[in-house]
């Protein structure tokens, strides 16, 4: 009865968030040893390696600076050439820090659990980032916790694009670590070995433009009716303790049911220019 | 025997729960990853064989519903399983006792077996798992554990005297 309570009744879920609050001190627990062991290395680092390591960050600093300073006026461009277009215009997403605490225990799940929840603003659904790229989506939020399902669980599909020429296929992940496939690219398509692949922004879940996985492999067998291309996630899925919680633009996000802020006002339109 | 309940028995038992959960979340290197040993499951059996009038399937549906909120798994899952095997546990405890410990281990081996593939059934009948044999590892560490495993307990069993 419980099973089928918390397969088909959508009220489970605040239950089943509620009772999470309760595991939450024993995941805090499990993450303990690691954080105390990151803490006394943090301590008892030697005064050499300190200064060496802040040296390399300030270099990197400025590196990434000079590379802001591009996008700064890249942007301005943008805007500009959009307007001329009369194009809507992208919305930036603001983000939220969040740090590993968990991994799900059972191997055919690729879940991590992150130490922010409805407290913070989670919301099911939501893009996760690490510094490489796309992580994966919050599956289920609990008061001080949420589940992530990361790109390369086997449930996880994610509509991605060729960054070099826009080609748009879905990518699938199959269970196992650092393997996505690109579903359904006909053997004429032009995708090759070394392609990166951006989130296309369709299915309104994930902003456009981040970076998901590069393309490790193009297998084109003739007897296959699509090409079968493998690829590999750019985030460090099994490394990052670091993540971002993107928040999505209110504007973007599409349910199903619920009229987009844009239909009643085309509707309203339509109803002027009849009258 | 006079019934001489002690207090603290019911914290030790609860706190040896505790620490198989812990052990069932503590993060793994990636080779030990399928291998990681069913403690909860582990700690159930035990704490059947010893005391069976105290823990039985109450206990295993209660345990198996918190081990499901740490799985992240439909509610009720694993707390079928457990309570499946602390069934069959109930009903031989007495042989299972006069076993030498190996030997328990051979049953611990065809429990937690049982367990992980009623798990896994479940599981696939959602539709959340992949096709992978490999899931039955889990209960070949353990059986190989076990001894230990149970001289251990028995021993904090013993310091506290629980009856």
């Amino acid at each position: 009865m419980l099973i089928g309570a918390d397969l088909y009744w959508a009220k489970m879920r605040d239950t089943r968030a509620w009772l999470s609050v309760a595991i939450t001190p024993l995941q805090w627990l499990v993450d303990l040893p690691s954080r105390v062991a990151g803490e006394v290395s943090d301590q008892v680092v030697d005064r050499q390696l300190l200064l060496r390591e802040n040296e390399q960050l300030r270099s990197e600093t400025l590196v990434l600076e000079r590379r802001v300073q591009q996008v700064a006026a890249l942007t301005a461009e943008n805007i500009r050439l959009r307007e001329l277009l009369n194009g809507r215009q992208r919305l930036s997403e603001d983000v939220m820090l969040a740090e590993l605490i968990g991994v799900n225990p059972d191997p055919f799940q690729h879940q991590v659990i992150l130490n922010r929840g409805a407290d913070d603003g989670v919301y099911e659904g939501q893009p996760v980032l690490d510094a490489g790229g796309v992580m994966g989506q919050v599956v289920e939020v609990s008061l001080y916790t949420c589940r992530v399902m990361m790109v390369t669980d086997a449930r996880h599909g994610l509509p991605v694009e060729v960054n070099r020429n826009g080609l748009r296929s879905i990518l699938l992940g199959q269970g196992e670590l650092g393997e996505l496939v690109v579903d359904h690219i006909s053997a004429t398509a032009d995708i090759r070995e070394g392609d990166l692949l951006i989130t296309s922004g369709m299915g309104g879940r994930f902003p456009r433009g981040y970076p998901v996985a590069r393309v490790s492999s193009v297998i084109r067998d003739p007897g296959q009716p699509f090409v079968i291309v493998r690829a590999r996630p750019t985030a460090r899925l099994d490394k990052s303790r670091h993540l971002l919680l993107v928040e999505m633009p209110d504007t973007l996000t599409l349910e199903p049911g619920v009229p987009t802020p844009d239909e009643p006002k085309k509707v309203q339109a339509v109803e002027s220019v009849d009258g | 025997m006079a019934k001489q309940v002690v207090p603290g028995g019911r914290l030790v038992i609860l706190a040896s729960f505790l620490c198989s959960f812990i052990l069932t979340q503590l993060p793994l290197p990636r080779v030990m990853d399928w291998a990681r040993p069913e403690w909860v499951a582990m700690t159930l059996i035990f704490w059947i064989l010893v005391l069976p009038h105290r823990v039985g399937m109450g206990t295993a549906f209660v345990v198996g519903l918190v081990l499901d909120l740490v799985r992240g798994s439909v509610l009720g899952l694993s707390a079928l399983s457990l309570v499946t095997i602390a069934y069959a546990t109930h009903l031989s405890y007495r042989r299972i006792m006069m076993y030498p410990l190996w030997q328990q281990g051979v049953l611990v081996l065809v429990l937690i077996g049982i367990n992980q593939l009623l798990f896994h059934w479940m599981q696939m009948a959602v539709g959340m798992t992949g096709n992978n044999l490999l899931f039955l590892l889990p209960s070949l560490v353990s059986a190989i554990l076990w001894p230990w495993f149970f001289i251990v307990l028995n021993g904090v069993r013993q310091l506290f005297r629980i009856q």
